[in-house]
């Protein structure tokens, strides 16, 4: 058609950036994932620690936690958010510079995390364990990317924010107010660093950040690429504008309250820990919204979910976020927390969020996105559906033993016998009977982790490929 | 499509609807958050001694390593966790946490009240090798605690961004961490030497061996047998 050459004269749009980050995906999602299988190996067989300090499993798992959270899901997420947004506002992002500083900035922020947590230099609390030059780095580059961004609003030609924006205006604004809040700290040298807050408030303060960052960047700016890709590759338009108003806000106001969910019995004092409790059960109306939304706009177009592989894999990260948000739910309900809380099944049920969720819906979107940048068919497509089959048997094995650990570990450690005393009163004792849910989660998360070497495969043949010669390419939306 | 009114005022309007998106996620943070800053600890709170130099070191360790990747300090409410740990945790005795340490994983047991439960030598000896205190155990060896060393020079710092924000050290223990961090050391050295282990004051093993010791022991009912 010579649409596309016609269209990139019409429509300018900087699609170098997005490729930049879609490659910095690819890298990450295997290094990050890797890191997680060794993790899965140190906990079935611990010489797998190898006696040696910086890759303990102490060190390593905020490595692979940072590593999933801000290395593959976060350069996905901007990936996806500088493809669409230039479409959605017809216009180029307001500068090419920004763009360019936010990714290499973001780029060298996270392999200084990688090396900084190694050599044990930590902050301790999750997903903020970077040390405070990094959290400096982050703001900076992130505002970076924010201004770019809303000076690219500024500049639109199109009057009507679609919802896709909505959700990414939510993380821009957001993310920022969470980081800089939870890392308030009083430096003591270079390395290291103490929280203003102290005790159950500076534990409050991180769940707050905790849940959000689950919030803000797992879930809203995702949301947003599925109300941009999946009508896309649907050809379809979005279920209900309604109802997506209507999920946006209840979203973004509720998510806030729920970080308490993650202190439930602890000491922080109870009518917190109720008010994260309800408004965790309440979540599940809007997040359902979402997942209703996404999969209603399939209607009339599932036939194509069995041949079209950018479908399948947003279909089954749709499902899994619905699973997830039913989950989360009701484990932040008191008496299904004292059972699930510390266990193995948190692990699981942020598994199903991020391999299930997260990674799916970014390996549809690569899918999705890879041919159309590089101008080239994809190179194989029985690869991307052998990806999709081992992404979804992996993470089904992976959240099946988690679920199964953890009730294990949960009941052994609360049974109490006919004497009123601890029936398993040994530790150890219960840590060996997790042993075989460790290996099978082991398998689980290395055929996942396959998948994505299969695909970076996939894509590397396909951007290596010569330019094809009468080939059905894929075009990029206008 | 129909035109709402809220697709002219809000979706067309990028200043507004930010700012209306910052007020939607800004109350339930406020709402929750700042109580915590006027609530204080609760009437029967007795504060709790600040850690002690030697127990800043060993802290510090305790983060270096995540140690709090796999163990809670949290003791819950229930009948099972106190008969497995002791008396559950209370919030006064978070009060010199920064940061808070109560983990969210139970890969290994809680530590909030290991404090006193085993000698000196037995923390050695589980740093060293966990399954020869703990057959079965799935912990990482931790030899390389009893080769490395504290630096004074690092305690300074830590004690002096402590003080800044608000934890109380004397001139001395701020200016004299050495010497600070020898008196807690020795009654520590001794008991290991009584047990045939040579440590020195500065070996790390001696400092995380303070700072797991303290674990747990400002429990308000220990108090409350104190007080007059």
């Amino acid at each position: 058609m010579g649409e596309s050459a016609l269209s990139e004269r019409q429509h300018p749009y900087d699609d170098e950036i997005v490729k930049k980050f879609v490659v910095a995906t690819v890298f990450w999602a295997m290094a990050a994932m890797s890191v997680g299988a060794l993790l899965a190996l140190q906990l079935a067989w611990w010489p797998a620690n190898m006696g040696i300090p910086q890759l303990t499993f102490g060190r390593l798992r905020p490595i692979h936690t940072n590593g999933v959270v801000f290395a593959f899901t976060a350069n996905f997420v901007f990936a996806g958010i500088y493809y669409s947004t230039q479409r959605l506002l017809k216009v180029r992002m307001y500068s090419d510079l920004m763009s360019r500083i936010h990714f290499w900035g973001w780029q060298g922020m996270l392999v200084t995390t990688v090396v900084s947590l190694m050599m044990g230099h930590t902050q301790s609390k999750e997903y903020a364990e970077m040390i405070w030059p990094i959290d400096v780095a982050i703001a900076v580059f992130f505002l970076t990317f924010a201004f770019n961004f809303a000076l690219t609003i500024k500049n639109r030609k199109v009057e009507h924010l679609y919802v896709a924006l909505w959700f990414y205006i939510s993380f821009v604004i957001t993310i920022p107010v969470l980081h800089v809040v939870n890392n308030l700290v009083v430096p003591a040298n270079l390395f290291r660093s103490y929280p203003v807050y102290a005790g159950m408030t500076d534990a409050l303060v991180q769940w707050w950040y905790g849940h959000n960052a689950v919030g803000f960047l797992l879930t809203t700016p995702i949301l947003g690429l599925m109300y941009y890709f999946l009508p896309k590759a649907a050809e379809r338009p979005v279920y209900s504008y309604r109802l997506s108003i209507i999920h946006f806000w209840a979203l973004v106001f509720m998510y806030i309250w729920a970080g308490p969910h993650h202190l439930l019995y602890s000491a922080l004092p109870d009518w917190a820990q109720t008010l994260g409790m309800v408004f965790s059960v309440m979540l599940l109306a809007p997040s359902w919204g979402g997942m209703l939304n996404g999969l209603l706009t399939l209607r009339g177009a599932w036939d194509r979910v069995r041949t079209d592989h950018v479908l399948k894999f947003m279909v089954v990260a749709v499902s899994f976020y619905g699973m997830s948000t039913f989950e989360g739910p009701m484990m932040s309900i008191r008496a299904v927390s004292a059972l699930s809380h510390y266990t193995n099944w948190v692990v699981g049920h942020v598994h199903s969020g991020a391999l299930g969720w997260v990674g799916m819906m970014g390996f549809g979107t690569l899918y999705w996105l890879v041919p159309r940048l590089w101008h080239k068919p994809l190179h194989s497509d029985s690869l991307a559906t052998t990806h999709f089959w081992m992404a979804t048997v992996g993470v089904v094995l992976y959240t099946v033993a988690m679920w199964g650990a953890g009730l294990t570990e949960g009941l052994m450690w609360r049974a109490i016998d006919d004497a009123g005393q601890l029936q398993y009163p040994i530790f150890v004792q219960i840590v060996a009977e997790l042993e075989p849910f460790y290996w099978v989660r082991l398998i689980g998360g290395s055929i996942y982790l396959c998948g994505v070497f299969v695909m970076a495969y996939n894509f590397t043949r396909t951007v290596w490929a010569p330019e094809p010669v009468g080939a059905v390419i894929p075009q990029p939306a206008k | 499509m129909e035109e709402h009114w809220h697709r002219r005022l809000l979706e067309g309007r990028s200043g507004l609807f930010a700012a209306l998106t910052t007020v939607a996620i800004s109350i339930g943070g406020l709402v929750e958050i700042v109580p915590m800053f006027t609530v204080g600890h609760g009437h029967d709170a007795v504060m709790p001694e600040p850690y002690t130099p030697l127990e800043v070191a060993g802290r510090d360790i305790y983060v270096r390593e995540g140690c709090m990747v796999c163990h809670s300090q949290m003791v819950r409410p229930f009948r099972d966790e106190t008969l497995r740990y002791g008396e559950w945790s209370h919030a006064a005795e978070y009060s010199w946490d920064r940061p808070f340490l109560l983990g969210s994983r139970r890969i290994g047991p809680d530590l909030h009240r290991v404090g006193g439960k085993y000698p000196d030598a037995w923390h050695y000896e589980h740093m060293k090798d966990p399954r020869s205190t703990s057959p079965g155990s799935i912990m990482p060896t931790y030899d390389w605690l009893i080769d490395w060393k504290i630096d004074p020079v690092d305690v300074q710092q830590s004690l002096v961004a402590l003080n800044r924000l608000g934890t109380p050290y004397t001139e001395e223990q701020l200016t004299n961490t050495e010497a600070a961090l020898r008196v807690d050391a020795d009654p520590i050295v001794e008991s290991m030497k009584a047990a045939e282990i040579e440590v020195e004051w500065d070996d790390e093993i001696v400092a995380i061996t303070a700072y797991l010791q303290r674990l747990g022991t400002d429990r308000p009912s220990l108090h409350k047998e104190d007080s007059p």
